[in-house]
């Protein structure tokens, strides 16, 4: 039996195991080092590497990533924290300026190869300013990789995957599965590749495309619609940037029909992106408008009530689900 | 706050010659590209540092090959100096296949990692968090290599700014921020962007000394490099040297500078930092007029082969507009 851990260790493991196989990787960040992090997702890193790879900053989000560009042009492969994703806006210039166009300006004569760790996502009572979805300014971005993974296999496979890629790689990583999600992780040097999906449930009616906390109250919906006999296809889509277009192309074929769920507000999310692919280039596959259910274009609120109403859930996703299948 | 300790240093007639042949090289490639601009053969994106020369030659002459630089957008001289030939300079320029970026991006915006040579983007001030991240490696490698980071007055009114320059200060970073301080940031004036009048009174607030010299003054650019070169080296991090300068031509080259009046012009034009050193350097019977008329026309050799090739270099590919995102 494969050791199971949280989705919180599993990116605490892949950090020290990357460490420990590589010294050119080091964290820094606020609070990361004897803290062991905001949520302990370094704790231990500093007594084993000591405080040249285990790097408290000051509060200064744009430096942190500033430094990280600066160390990997030296060969070093920096992950850098972001206390919460809401954060990763002081940073931006940096981030979508400075690394996203480096190898593009400088010929394709360097890289830079960091990965910027951003704790993301609601459901947290966090309101406004702890519990965003800035994923769609990244893939918005080319020169960028964005990657969201659901489980604790993916979150330590991603990292690990993220921190020996050549590019910048933001990770979200998902407040809310942080100790919900439990399960098995990779060992050794395997990896879960950037760039793949993985299909969480088969199914030939629906392809449901999501990612990070939308994939279990998908996975809900689709066992509610199994008992009606609709079987949908839970596409986890793990990476943003580049995402798995053969994964959704071969989904639909059988299905003709897709939803697409996520927690970033819907104008200009990645729905729309996937949305508008998926009418440009399989038009003729589709017997029914793509939907999408999605956070609204609205901010995050502290009040669980108002929370809960604007967050996507399996009896809105199931709604949705039944409209496609009715369609 | 102590004084900075004066460095002695001695340099050779033969140094001094070759000081006065950057400065001279430096002057004439950016009047080239001036008149380049003018001639509409260079499209635009053209900043020079002219009347500002003595900055980068009083500082790049007492690196390291194995040290960095992160440059502004008007050092050019820079790019020279620390090794890029002036045919790739001017094929940088001239948008051409044989330039840094391949035609990516024009202007400074380009860098070698082999040659120790970071390359900004526009945002300014957006250098000094990588200039810190690559001094981070040079301590985290205890080597005594060091980082040169150059800024405008302007530019140190930046959050990036202030974020550096701290954590420089709290990680004792091997690092010489070069303040050019040409008293213009595009058209506003010193007063109307800061409270105090020398940008070297900031490096108190971040823990390490601050001195400001007469920038056009090439051997006192020197000199100053030297102390905060042997204290960087030593371990004793971090220092600002303000060099008080001035600007000829405007932000870039489409702009006619109304916002300064002549006589201003005038002045700073009587303190040109080239007939000063040579006046100096004749004085000292280093140079004589022999001597100076074949620099002058071994530099104009040098720009018109410049030139020649970045005229005849191939245009990149179309294709190559959307190449060298990933590595």
């Amino acid at each position: 039996m494969a050791k199971e851990l949280s989705y919180l260790d599993a990116i605490r493991e892949a950090l020290a195991e990357e460490m420990r196989r590589d010294p050119k990787v080091f964290v820094l960040g606020e609070d990361v080092g004897p803290y062991g992090g905001a949520f302990g997702a370094t704790q231990g890193l500093y007594e084993e590497f000591g405080e040249m790879r285990v790097i408290d900053t000051p509060i200064s989000e744009s430096a942190i990533i500033g430094v990280s560009i600066g160390a990997s042009l030296r060969g070093y492969r920096p992950v850098a924290e972001m206390q919460f994703a809401d954060f990763i806006s002081c940073g931006f210039d940096q981030i979508v300026n400075q690394a996203a166009t480096l190898r593009y300006r400088y010929g394709g004569r360097a890289s830079v190869p960091i990965v910027v760790r951003a704790p993301s996502g609601g459901n947290v009572g966090g309101g406004l300013y702890h519990s965003q979805n800035p994923e769609g300014w990244f893939i918005h971005r080319p020169g960028l990789k964005v990657v969201a993974p659901s489980t604790a296999y993916d979150a330590k496979g991603l990292l690990k995957a993220a921190i020996r890629d050549d590019n910048p790689v933001v990770y979200f990583e998902h407040k809310y599965l942080y100790r919900r999600a439990k399960g098995p992780v990779p060992e050794g040097d395997e990896i879960v590749p950037i760039g793949v999906a993985a299909t969480r449930r088969a199914g030939d009616d629906i392809t449901l495309l999501t990612y990070a906390a939308m994939v279990n109250p998908s996975l809900e919906a689709a066992d509610r619609l199994a008992k009606e006999g609709v079987e949908v296809e839970v596409i986890d889509l793990r990476t943003l940037l580049p995402y798995d277009k053969n994964a959704i192309f071969a989904s639909l074929e059988k299905t003709n029909r897709v939803l697409i769920v996520h927690e970033d507000v819907k104008t200009l999310g990645i729905g729309a992106e996937l949305s508008a692919v998926i009418m440009e280039e399989r038009f003729d596959q589709l017997d029914a408008p793509v939907l999408r259910v999605t956070y609204p274009d609205t901010h995050v609120p502290f009040s669980h009530v108002l929370e809960a109403h604007n967050l996507p859930n399996a009896d809105k996703i199931a709604d949705a689900l039944r409209r496609l299948a009715a369609y | 706050m102590p004084p900075i300790k004066r460095t002695k240093f001695k340099l050779s007639h033969e140094q001094l010659g070759e000081m006065f042949y950057w400065l001279k090289l430096i002057r004439g490639f950016d009047e080239r590209l001036s008149a380049l601009v003018k001639q509409g053969r260079v499209r635009s994106g053209v900043y020079t540092g002219i009347g500002q020369e003595a900055i980068i030659v009083g500082t790049c002459y007492a690196l390291r090959k194995e040290d960095f630089i992160c440059p502004l957008h008007r050092d050019l001289g820079s790019f020279l100096m620390k090794g890029v030939s002036p045919r790739e300079m001017m094929g940088q320029m001239f948008a051409k296949e044989t330039g840094l970026s391949k035609g990516r991006d024009s202007a400074l915006h380009s860098g070698v990692n082999e040659l120790g040579i970071f390359g900004n983007t526009s945002m300014l001030g957006a250098n000094l968090p990588v200039a810190a991240g690559l001094g981070l490696t040079f301590k985290m490698e205890k080597t005594d290599n060091v980082v040169v980071a150059y800024f405008g007055e302007g530019a140190s009114n930046t959050g990036d700014f202030h974020e550096a320059l701290n954590i420089a200060g709290v990680q004792h970073l091997p690092i010489l921020f070069i303040c050019e301080n040409n008293q213009y940031a595009y058209s506003v004036p010193l007063e109307k962007s800061m409270a105090i009048d020398d940008v070297a009174d900031r490096a108190q607030g971040y823990g390490f000394d601050g001195v400001a010299i007469n920038g056009n003054d090439v051997l006192a650019v020197y000199q100053a490099t030297q102390g905060a070169l042997a204290r960087a080296r030593g371990g004793q991090g971090p220092t600002l040297i303000e060099c008080k300068t001035y600007r000829w031509h405007g932000h870039s080259e489409h702009d006619k500078a109304f916002y300064r009046t002549n006589e201003e012009l005038a002045m700073w034009k009587s303190r040109d930092p080239i007939p000063t050193f040579t006046t100096y350097l004749k004085g000292l019977h280093v140079l004589t007029d022999e001597q100076e008329k074949d620099i002058e026309a071994k530099v104009k050799s040098t720009i018109d082969d410049a030139v020649e090739f970045a005229s005849n270099s191939p245009d990149p590919a179309p294709e190559e507009a959307v190449t060298d995102l990933y590595a």
